[in-house]
């Protein structure tokens, strides 16, 4: 592995402070959590930082706190203690089952929610050290090579699909991130954290290089909301999601007041469906009115030459995601 | 400037860090870029912790730290002070073999071996938490370890008969597991 110092941050001022300091004296410099993507990174000489600042001596960031009736999460919670809080799987069981669903335990273990959250790509071009946009140059590979998991909606130039599981979650729990950076704080919807290769095709967010997502705050919920995550993979454990669906419907009694729609896997960013939502706003969620919606969701949809397949997937995903939802009682 | 090395390369600054590995406190001066896995092989010298695809991917590597499983290659030496850090080579006491030790032995449930110490503290740390588990909660908590010999029946039964040994009962593994196909 690269030869890097190691630099212990008392707080996000402190830790953003020193990535600036080591930035402008010409040197990389890496934020590094649960470090389970990160040192992936640096082995595969993806990143290359001369100095790590460790966010894992901060204090007090690694935890679920109530707050105006919703909560606030700390960036530094680990997957495994998300996922087995009481509050979250009772209120917000989309983010629980979303989590549980990472990796594997040891991963779990160890990964935090801000670095799930901000992971980079696991496009086999960018992790293999192809001079792609990801990395830096100006093609994407994938275009015309191997996409069997690349984007069919919101590709080009480059055809990532986003690799977390809670970003799905967060974006359907319409979550908010408190962003630290080196003048101040700034928080942002998770619907604006999140960029298009369109945009920049170099990064999956807006996050500048010396910004840390802090923490992730997630409002109250309408008495009667339910939610879940459904991830498809193409093995039972231990990879990320071929398509995945996580949901928010706000229910009285069989009818659908509400909901937040959003998909994993089909694009290079949370691919949130405002259309389907509001063809359920108001209705009954019938088997027909799934199949319908199933249809809506992949309106617009692009595969490329090898992904074809995503789309009577995601189609599925959508249809029986939304019938056993609304079943649950 | 920084003092250069006999091979005319910049000397790396050590870090010196007070780790507990196996009940035992012990000062180890490493680089900070090694990683736990690096540290224990070649600076504690204990080597019963395997290096395998060092990017997380076979769960070789695995280790307890504070009695959960953790990939020591996706994990620094220097995160690692304050913490409680078990190997492989913690798990018997003195000459008598933890009990999962002993199934795996017992049954096979080793071919190459290359895989086992990391399977041995994952199913430990499972057995801590969870005394009796059913065969699909030991293979949620195994989803991480690859073993490309055994086909993995054999680890999941030696999983359960050291579980039910360990609550004072038995388990009666599948025959052929023991005698072999007729």
């Amino acid at each position: 592995m690269k030869t890097f110092a190691n630099s212990n941050a008392r707080d996000f001022q402190q830790a953003v402070a020193l990535v600036q300091q080591t930035r402008q004296q010409g040197r990389a410099a890496s934020l590094v959590g649960g470090g389970s993507d990160l040192l992936g990174l640096v082995k595969e000489r993806i990143v290359n930082p001369d100095v790590l600042v460790n966010l894992k001596t901060i204090r007090g960031l690694d935890q679920v706190r109530p707050s105006n009736g919703g909560v606030n999460i700390g960036g530094l919670i680990t997957l495994d203690t998300l996922s087995r809080n009481d509050v979250i799987r009772r209120q917000y069981s989309v983010l629980a089952e979303a989590a549980e669903t990472v990796a594997t335990p040891q991963i779990r273990n160890v990964g935090t929610l801000a670095g799930n959250v901000c992971q980079r790509p696991w496009c086999w071009y960018f992790r293999n050290g192809f001079p792609c946009y990801k990395n830096g140059g100006n093609t994407c590979f994938s275009f015309g090579g191997e996409n069997q998991f690349h984007a069919i909606f919101g590709g080009g130039p480059s055809y990532i699909v986003h690799p977390s599981d809670t970003a799905v979650a967060l974006l359907a729990l319409d979550a908010k991130f408190r962003i630290v950076g080196p003048s101040g704080e700034r928080v942002l919807p998770a619907a604006e954290f999140f960029a298009l290769p369109q945009q920049n095709p170099a990064r999956e967010n807006v996050l500048a290089a010396d910004e840390a997502l802090a923490e992730v705050q997630i409002p109250a919920l309408r008495a009667g909301t339910r939610s879940t995550y459904h991830k498809i993979m193409d093995r039972e454990a231990w990879t990320h999601a071929v398509v995945s669906a996580a949901m928010v419907l706000e229910m009285d009694k069989q009818v659908c007041r509400s909901a937040r729609v959003v998909l994993g896997g089909v694009a290079p960013i949370p691919w949130r469906l405002p259309k389907v939502e509001q063809m359920l706003s108001g209705e009954r969620i019938t088997e027909a009115l799934a199949a319908k919606a199933a249809e809506a969701a992949l309106e617009g949809a692009k595969p490329l030459a090898k992904n074809a397949y995503k789309v009577p997937l995601t189609k599925g995903v959508v249809r029986r995601t939304l019938v056993e939802l609304a079943a649950r009682g | 400037m920084k003092p250069l090395g006999k091979n005319g390369r910049k000397k790396l600054e050590k870090v010196h860090i007070r780790l507990r590995v196996n009940g035992e406190e012990t000062e180890v001066a490493f680089a900070p870029h090694k990683t736990l896995l690096e540290v224990l092989r070649e600076d504690l010298r204990l080597t019963g912790t395997k290096h395998g695809c060092e990017l997380g991917e076979c769960g070789c590597c695995a280790v307890l730290v504070d009695g959960r499983p953790v990939l020591s290659c996706l994990a620094l030496g220097v995160a690692m002070e304050g913490h409680e850090i078990t190997t492989v080579e913690g798990m018997a006491v003195g000459t008598e073999l933890h009990p999962l030790q002993q199934t795996f032995a017992e049954l096979g449930a080793a071919q190459c071996g290359y895989c086992t110490p990391g399977i041995l503290l994952t199913a430990k740390a499972l057995l801590e938490t969870n005394s009796r588990p059913s065969r699909d909660e030991i293979k949620e908590a195994l989803a991480g370890n690859l073993c490309r010999c055994t086909g993995y029946i054999k680890i999941l039964e030696a999983v359960e008969l050291a579980a039910a040994r360990m609550a004072g009962g038995q388990a009666e593994p599948a025959k052929e597991t023991i005698y072999g196909w007729e």
